[in-house]
């Protein structure tokens, strides 16, 4: 029987976008699949979210974003994270994001981008695949 | 509606009929649901047993009379057209003057403005929370000065323009305003729309600033100077679109959305001691038009009906005009998909039918690319001309409420209504929208419709062609448009001009002017179009109302 903790996963929505649809039925996936969500939900800095990965000692942050502002949002939080020394998070990410940007999330450390239509359950499986508790 | 024999002949008709379909039935349809998008049951076949409580007069009747269910205006769309009305903003107030400019020629009717993330929260396009979002969901507009240029050559008094902003409402307006003076078209000759709706902003939209009672504060203010002052505007556009797209059942939009509006009229009464009859004419309503064809006809059917039993019945409005819903729709954009998004050609298309056949004043379609970007120059002409399609090839217009009387609609529209009102029952005893909202009950609704929704998609129950069924493993990219990189960077110099050249004294005098009114109980707008006046910037203003009010949080439903 393993006698590992619980993933705990962080759901936030940096930036002015309000639409929060996909990231709040993701929230309630990853808790009805059995991990610890946190939602912290809209309107977050990237220090906002950086502060709460790390101040609620996750495992996972999982970023929304459909204003078209996720190249910014989302390098900004893993270059702050990773500033803070937090280097072990795993950072995805999801909404209206271009394929032709995924490569570049990817480079700057995005582990995974979601785009519309992908199934609840690819999600959690990945996670389970790519994602083990860091403590 | 129907007399004993026809309805007896009906029942004996079904029980043979029924005997028939146990004959037919194979294993296949046996336990197989049929369903509408919401999951409201549908009969294999609808007859007048369906409706037989139904009274043509007192419930179906004619256009342009109570109660309104075959439409508000007397001639439907044979004396006057829906308005092509598409949402559109992108870059820079040039860009999208330019796009303006465009749809005009391809033929739309009316205006309808698509502002930026910053500028719907508030903000200048050189605050910090601005960096990567100034125009790429919307127009930037920063000041006057913008919407001047956002409005070039646009003749404001033979164009109406809605405008889909929220907590800044009242500035957006004002700009509007002080940009016809400068026009030379006095306030009695504009005509148009500010959204200006914060209660669906709480529940679904998200485009919030201040906390609730002061946001609806602000409301009545635009309401009560719109009823003075602009007598062609419509101060509020009460929206279900949003609450929809949010995942919302049709119910759940019909009945948040009429609520929301018995809230906003109850504050004017209360707050401004206004005669219903003074201000409600003026109040108009926007919904969604999804992809169940029959429920939205019925929801619209239902929603013209259930208003004018609110305005007469519960606000004692004596004025028949007063007891009109005229409403603005748009096509769904939840319902479209990134796969395959030639398909989305055909979803507006029928719900556009849908949303002309429930008699809608005003349309916008989507654009096939609506999930991937704003829409580029040919995507938005396919959607402004399956509107034109519709009006002018095939003859639905002919008639006014075409689908009254069927057996099924009636039925739907019935049964939407009886379910909607369940739900005001419901808010009204929670104490009305506002202590609904303070506890989470529409958020958590709706949380639990959209999550419900995406479990039928992860099981196949409901489809989505290109999605979840008639999968391509190859696409090939379209062609996308793609906001000016340099928009950024060009309005913050713009702004910073501006600034410069501005009286800035005069600033601070408006501003201050503006926050002691805030503080009072006077009408906010005269201060707001004093400060819009002297190049006061969109962020300057909101400033003050966040200072003054305070800031909301959403409180993370989910």
């Amino acid at each position: 029987m393993s006698l590992e903790r619980k993933l705990r996963v962080l759901i936030a929505k940096p930036g002015l976008d309000g639409h929060d649809r996909g990231a709040k039925i993701v929230a309630r996936k990853y808790r009805d699949a059995g991990f610890e969500v946190i939602y912290i939900g809209l309107h977050q800095t990237p220090e906002q979210i950086v502060n709460a990965a790390i101040q609620e000692d996750v495992d996972l942050v999982g970023l929304s974003c459909l204003s078209g502002a996720h190249m910014y949002l989302f390098t900004e939080v893993v270059k702050q994270l990773r500033e803070k020394g937090a280097i072990d998070i795993t950072v995805i990410g999801g909404g209206i994001i271009p394929r032709e940007d995924i490569p570049r999330l990817k480079e700057v450390g995005i582990k995974e981008v979601f785009l519309p239509g992908t199934p609840l359950e690819e999600i959690i499986k990945w996670t389970k695949e790519n994602v083990k508790p860091l403590r | 509606m129907f007399s004993d024999k026809t309805l007896n002949q009906a029942h004996q008709g079904m029980k043979k009929w029924l005997e028939e379909v146990k004959k037919v039935t194979n294993d296949l349809q046996e336990g197989k649901r049929f369903s509408t998008i919401s999951n409201l049951d549908i009969e294999p076949i609808y007859t007048p047993e369906n409706i037989k409580d139904l009274d043509f007069a007192a419930n179906i009747g004619y256009p342009g009379a109570y109660p309104f269910t075959r439409g508000c205006q007397t001639t439907g769309y044979r004396g006057r057209i829906w308005t092509f009305r598409m949402f559109s903003g992108f870059g820079s107030a040039s860009d999208t003057n330019k796009r303006w400019h465009q749809l005009l020629k391809e033929g739309e009717t009316g205006l309808s403005t698509a502002f930026d993330f910053p500028t719907l929260m508030g903000y200048d396009s050189d605050s910090p929370k601005a960096i990567a979002e100034c125009g790429k969901c919307g127009v930037a507009i920063d000041t006057l000065a913008d919407f001047e240029v956002l409005t070039k050559n646009i003749p404001l008094d033979e164009v109406t323009t809605s405008m889909t902003i929220n907590p800044p409402a009242s500035i957006l307006w004002a700009m509007y305003l002080v940009a016809a003076e400068k026009q030379g078209v006095s306030w009695d000759k504009v005509g148009g729309t500010i959204q200006n709706d914060m209660l669906k902003e709480f529940i679904a939209q998200k485009t919030f600033m201040c906390p609730p009672e002061p946001s609806v504060r602000l409301i009545s203010d635009t309401i009560e100077f719109g009823t003075k002052h602009v007598p062609g505007w419509n101060t509020i556009s009460i929206s279900g679109y949003h609450i929809r797209e949010a995942g919302s059942t049709a119910v759940q939009e019909l009945a948040f959305t009429l609520a929301d509006g018995i809230a906003y009229v109850q504050d004017v009464i209360d707050r401004k001691k206004l005669d219903v009859d003074v201000f409600a004419p003026r109040l108009s309503f926007f919904f969604n038009s999804h992809i169940d064809f029959f429920e939205e006809i019925a929801k619209l059917r239902a929603a013209r009906r259930m208003w004018a039993k609110i305005m007469r019945d519960r606000f004692k409005a004596k004025n028949p005009r007063t007891w009109w819903m005229r409403f603005h729709t748009q096509t769904a954009g939840c319902s479209l998909t990134a796969h395959q998004p030639f398909n989305n050609i055909i979803r507006t298309a029928t719900e556009a039918l849908a949303a002309v056949l429930g008699g809608t004043q005003s349309l916008h379609t989507n654009s096939l690319d609506e999930v991937l970007a704003l829409p580029s120059d040919f995507a938005v002409n396919i959607a402004l001309r399956t509107q034109q399609i519709l009006a002018e090839e095939t003859g639905v217009i002919n008639t006014i409420d075409p689908l009254a009387g069927s057996y099924f609609v009636e039925a739907l529209t019935n049964e939407i209504e009886e379910k909607a009102w369940e739900y005001i029952e419901k808010i009204d005893k929670m104490g009305g929208m506002l202590a609904a909202i303070d506890k989470g009950f529409p958020q958590t609704e709706i949380a639990n419709a959209a999550y419900n929704f995406q479990q039928q998609i992860d099981r196949g129950e409901k489809v989505m062609v290109g999605a979840n069924k008639y999968v391509t493993d190859e696409e090939t990219p379209i062609e996308l448009l793609k906001v000016n990189e340099k928009v950024e960077a060009e309005q913050i110099h713009r702004l910073k001009e501006i600034k410069r050249a501005r009286d800035n004294r005069k600033v601070t005098q408006t501003l201050d002017n503006l926050r002691v009114a805030c503080k009072s109980d006077k009408n906010v707008m005269p201060y707001v179009i004093e400060a819009v006046k002297e190049y006061v910037t969109e962020q300057e203003i909101c400033d003050v109302y966040r200072q003054v009010f305070g800031e909301y949080r959403d409180p993370g439903f989910y």
